[in-house]
């Protein structure tokens, strides 16, 4: 029977962004992380909501593109005179 | 000044100013240092694009979206103040530019500062047939179908061009209001105080935003890499 206080994994997915934002109060923190110590699908959503927010950071291009550069560096020319 | 601009120069209390590296870029571009410009360019324009995206389906139109973001950040220059930092008056300038292109190309828009947290339908982060029911009585709520664990997928896996796709079309399937705030945060590195001042939200709201967003693209994932 589960106690009153404890997080079914229903209500801990919700809570999986406050967590990682840092935004859950101190209560709500420890009940997540014993939560989450002690159940391992838990432990693999965080895991996949991390990584999925890991492979997001990899998406952005590192550089423009010579040409669109190029292009807008004429609209500087221009405005400059 | 142009409504764009106007917008874009309304200050923000809390907002950080313009820091002096900025300052001196402004200055530098001012007095017509095109290297000035083109490190602005290397800084912003691949996330200009990418954030316009969320408004206008074209990558062309995108592309025309942030130059003409660029222009109003030249035509405004001489009026800016540096009340709000630099980046946040360009972004700015984009998303009134974005908006209003995704109006003009009869796109539906949803306006950051009307959505309202917990206003769109209850949207659970997961289908609520993975767990127990809550009448179950040995594990109420607790997964019927337990997630697997990602340690073991390969980066170039995830990495790879088909998992992107996979990972674009569910961004281009969000609202736009959750798909702003995940670009920004996840894809682009912001900070949730740059977020929300550029975008003219609260924290929570921010928040719940990211959060279903995350979910969704959480699960496409998920569901992508099962077939895998």
């Amino acid at each position: 029977m589960q106690p009153a206080n404890e997080l079914t994994c229903k209500e801990l997915v919700e809570l999986v962004t406050d967590y990682l934002e840092g935004a859950l109060s101190e209560a709500d923190r420890r009940r997540f992380e014993a939560h989450i110590a002690g159940c391992s699908g838990c432990r693999n959503y965080l895991g996949q909501m991390q990584q999925t927010i890991s492979t997001l950071g990899k998406l952005a291009e590192e550089h423009i593109d010579p040409v669109a550069k190029e292009d807008l560096l004429s609209i500087f020319r221009n405005w400059r005179g | 000044m142009t409504d764009l601009q106007q917008d874009a120069g309304r200050s923000d209390q809390a907002e950080q100013a313009t820091g002096e590296e900025e300052m001196r870029l402004i200055a530098a571009l001012r007095a017509g240092d095109e290297s000035a410009f083109a490190r602005l360019l290397d800084r912003y324009h691949n996330a200009l694009v990418r954030l316009a995206l969320v408004y206008v389906d074209d990558r062309a139109v995108a592309e025309e979206v942030a130059q003409e973001t660029w222009l109003g950040v030249l035509q405004g220059l001489g009026r800016f103040e540096g009340r709000s930092s630099l980046k946040t008056w360009i972004f700015r300038i984009l998303m009134n530019t974005a908006r209003t292109r995704g109006v003009r190309e009869a796109r539906t828009i949803a306006f950051s500062a009307l959505a309202v947290a917990g206003d769109d339908m209850d949207e659970p982060a997961v289908d609520p047939d993975r767990f127990l029911p809550p009448d179950h009585s040995n594990w109420p709520g607790h997964w019927a179908a337990a997630p697997s664990s990602w340690s073991q997928t390969p980066e170039q896996l995830l990495l790879s061009v088909e998992t992107r796709a996979h990972i674009d079309s569910a961004i281009a399937a969000l609202p736009p209001n959750q798909a702003e705030v995940m670009t920004l945060r996840d894809i682009d590195g912001w900070t949730s105080e740059e977020v929300c001042n550029v975008l003219g939200i609260t924290e929570t709201n921010q928040r719940v935003l990211l959060h279903r967003a995350r979910s969704k693209v959480r699960q496409a994932l998920e569901q992508y890499l099962s077939e895998k």
